[in-house]
């Protein structure tokens, strides 16, 4: 861990909850806890550290809740990070406290008891019950029915109410008026003494719906869940040095401009800022795009977000955080997706159809049988039976199930699908914008091995052995690839912002920036060389690599159909050696105000785009395009606007989702299709007057198997994982979805 | 022949503490952690769910 202990306690301190006078709880994110035996080492770990009152792992979903007394939070983290547990600060304010899921879940349980019970009743009635009897087992029917349907019915009134008000119709507008009035009519006929009543039909179709409705939810709050459990990116605080020349961590919130902040190496920028003393190199790729890192010295602007890789150094806030690079991504992705939000759900859509049809035959109905028989009970009856009939069973029940099922597919491959719609929105795309820097390629520079000398190279990579810096590890990876012999230096050490140097055998070797290493060079030289006594050895070039599985993504992409291009906020260099080698147009140097105005422009031309990105830059367009991916590595606001997280480093997931999207939407327009031939068939029955209260309930359930059973064939046929290295710190929730 | 005027709040009774049970557990957080549920039996170590008053700061290490 980079940050120092002081600066972490006091992040503690920030992201944790008040209990009670003196009592405080925090939620850390763990995510290699991965069996009992963890989660009773860390509570006896934990439990075992001064003012921690009680401690207790979740292994579901794989946090630690902590309560701790006193002012200064125990060391947690370090406490984890020692037995091995890389832990992590759980926010509290992206964890959304939401009880509609457990509210779902009760009205479930009520409408099961409910529709249960009524069963047994009905059953008695159809088995041919005396009149006397058949009369009480209807009252009791009713007296379970009416606070059923008033508890468990909520969910689907209050959303078809909303619709009405706003003169819009939705799936809950059917429901609702079948159910009211099925139950009406039933309470009538109890009333009169008559043979049919409808309680367990009204029942049994709150109960069917509110299944399909629970497993929806279940799906989003399980994605939610894993996404807020990654790694967070942006500081919450920042180090801020006082006139007396001591620190102070404060709160992002609280920082103004012209406060002075010390960063640490490996902390990223708290707010916009510019560098006032130090000397160092800077990591902009989720911020700006670029893939190499930047030298910055004093008087260079930094933008909130950017990594700090070199030494410390001090900064001078240009802007308090509502001002700051990252709010602005964030405005301008709400104002992008406003257009998002347009899109209406197939199931909606198909309410839309549907309900008027619906309604319509059922007043037809009404209107012939009055025409023809003039009874009017007769007509009123017969006109709710159809109405009964075609309530939306299988159809409520028809999109969500195979969502889910396909959402479950995709998690046990490693991509979390934020809900039914972005599937759908997936389905229909055609055109797919990456972006570059850590989408289609992995974020780590790699040596340019042209023909280096092996003994030089032996050199740089003992020197580079050590750093953190990215291209040292790229020297020092190129090193153990080729197998170089060990060589001993003495002085081994590192000048932030400039290099390593060391000696060997007498000559003074550095490896860094031209600048620094040689004696005579050009100060605009942007290079790394390895320099003995000043003098050239030998001058290192590095590229972006590329992501496991990009090409054969590319492959798999326009094989099925998707015209790819490449949009980068990164130097027309850089992309141009990238987009030829993929064989793929590419726009570089781009903002991102015009990446959002590209994908508008896509869109108006009717393209339907899936964009894939990570950065900070990209967060706006992943908001605004049709539909969005992110790399689990992506920026915390990127994750968020993202429809799709995936989780493997291997980039054969982005084809792999579009497959199982569009496999789930064939799905779900055959289930629209076998609802819409049940009612084909059932319609008739219910017109002529002849849908008894049984066949109803017959009627019903095979609708609803037949649908349940086509969407379990989404899950049929496990494919193999392709082979790669998971992310260490992701496998847990990998293995949680296998 | 009138046995079911007993039988059927017998049977409701039963089902409405089944649903009643259902919604206990639901509201005391039995379904918050079924996967460390399952693990915990293995590691059991009979220690009391809640610290000890404050104050018994010796109790608290033990585990």
């Amino acid at each position: 861990m980079p940050t120092a202990p002081s600066a972490r306690s006091e992040e503690l301190l920030l992201a944790s909850r008040a209990l009670g006078p003196g009592a405080r709880q925090s939620q850390l994110s763990v995510p290699s806890i991965h069996c009992g035996a963890c989660v009773a080492r860390i509570e006896r770990l934990l439990g075992a550290l001064p003012n921690v009152e009680q401690a207790r792992a979740n292994l579901s979903t794989k946090r630690v809740t902590v309560a701790w007394r006193g002012e200064q939070p125990p060391d947690l983290i370090a406490a984890l990070d020692e037995a091995g547990y890389p832990a992590h600060l759980h926010d509290p304010m992206t964890d959304r406290v939401d009880g509609t899921l457990k509210q779902l879940v009760r009205a479930l349980a009520v409408a099961g008891f409910a529709a249960g019970n009524v069963m047994m009743l009905s059953v008695a009635v159809w088995a041919g019950a005396d009149a006397e009897s058949r009369d009480i087992f209807h009252w009791l029917s009713a007296a379970i029915a009416l606070p059923a349907l008033a508890y468990s019915g909520r969910v689907f009134f209050r959303s078809a109410w909303q619709a009405l008000r706003h003169g819009r119709t939705n799936m809950d507008v059917p429901v609702t008026i079948g159910v009211l009035l099925a139950f009406g009519m039933s309470l009538y006929e109890t009333i009169h003494h008559g043979p049919y009543a409808y309680f367990d039909a009204a029942l049994s179709l709150l109960f069917v719906l509110l299944i399909g409705r629970t497993l929806d939810h279940m799906m989003r709050e399980r994605a939610a869940t894993a996404v807020t459990g990654l790694a967070r990116l942006a500081a919450r605080g920042a180090s801020v040095v006082q006139p007396d020349g001591s620190q102070r961590y404060l709160p992002i919130e609280d920082i103004r401009p012209g406060m002075s902040l010390a960063l640490a190496a490996g902390d990223r920028v708290p707010v916009d800022a510019r560098v006032v003393s130090g000397q160092s190199e800077v990591d902009a790729s989720l911020v700006s795009g670029e893939s190499l890192p930047r030298a910055v010295s004093a008087g260079s602007p930094v933008e909130a977000g950017i990594l700090n890789l070199g030494g410390p150094i001090t900064l001078e806030a240009t802007a308090t955080a509502t001002d700051s690079f990252l709010a602005e991504m964030r405005r301008m992705m709400e104002g992008a997706e406003a257009g998002r939000a347009a899109y209406r759900r197939i199931a909606d859509r198909a309410a839309r159809l549907y309900a008027p049809v619906v309604h319509l035959t059922a007043l037809a109905t009404f209107a012939g049988w009055m025409i023809a028989t003039g009874d009017a009970h007769f007509a009123v009856t017969t006109a709710i039976a159809v109405l009964i009939i075609t309530c939306p069973c299988a159809l409520g029940l028809a999109v969500p199930m195979v969502q889910v099922v396909a959402s479950q597919r995709l998690f046990g491959r490693g991509v979390l699908a934020k809900g039914g719609g972005a599937l759908e929105r997936l389905a229909d795309a055609d055109h797919v914008v990456f972006d570059k820097t850590g989408t289609l390629t992995s974020g780590t520079p790699r040596l340019i091995d042209d023909a280096i000398a092996a003994d030089v190279l032996a050199i740089a990579a003992a020197m580079a052995e050590g750093s953190r810096h990215p291209y040292s590890r790229a020297i020092a990876a190129e090193g153990r690839a080729r197998h170089v012999p060990a060589v001993a230096l003495a002085d081994l050490r590192e000048q932030a912002g400039a290099g390593l140097e060391g000696r060997l055998d007498g000559t003074l070797y550095r490896l860094g920036r031209p600048g620094w290493a040689l004696t005579a060079a050009d100060p605009d030289d942007a290079g790394v060389v390895l320099s003995a006594d000043g003098a050239l050895l030998c001058r290192f070039a590095f590229e972006d690599e590329l992501r496991a599985g990009a090409r054969e993504a590319i492959e798999q992409l326009q094989v099925d159909g998707l015209t790819i291009d490449i949009v980068s906020g990164d130097h027309e260099e850089a992309v141009h050696r990238l987009s030829t080698s993929l064989g793929l147009p590419y726009l570089a140097g781009v903002s991102p105000a015009a990446k959002v105005e590209r994908l508008a422009a896509l869109a108006a031309r009717g393209a339907k785009v899936l964009m894939v990105g990570d950065g900070l830059n990209d967060a706006p367009a992943l908001g605004a395009a049709h539909v969005s991916m992110a790399a689990a590595s992506a920026t915390d606001v990127g994750r968020t606007a993202a429809d799709f997280v995936f989780l493997r480093d291997d980039l054969r997931a982005v084809p792999e989702t579009i497959a199982v999207a569009r496999r789930a939407q064939r799905l779900v327009r055959e289930n629209l299709v076998l609802a819409a031939g049940y009612n084909a068939l059932a319609v008739p029955i219910a017109i002529l007057g002849l849908a008894t209260p049984l066949v109803a309930a017959i009627a019903m359930s095979i609708s609803s198997i037949a649908v349940v059973g086509n969407a379990l064939r989404l899950a049929g046929r496990p494919t193999p994982l392709p082979q790669d290295k998971p992310r260490s710190t992701l496998q847990p929730f990998l293995e949680a979805g296998r | 022949m009138r046995d079911f005027y007993y039988l059927i709040p017998v049977a409701l009774v039963l089902g409405g503490a089944g649903l009643a049970a259902f919604m206990w557990s639901l509201r005391n957080r039995q379904y918050e952690d079924l996967d460390g549920a399952a693990e915990r039996i293995l590691f059991d170590e009979d220690r009391p769910l809640k610290a000890p008053p404050r104050g018994d700061a010796a109790d608290k290490a033990g585990g």
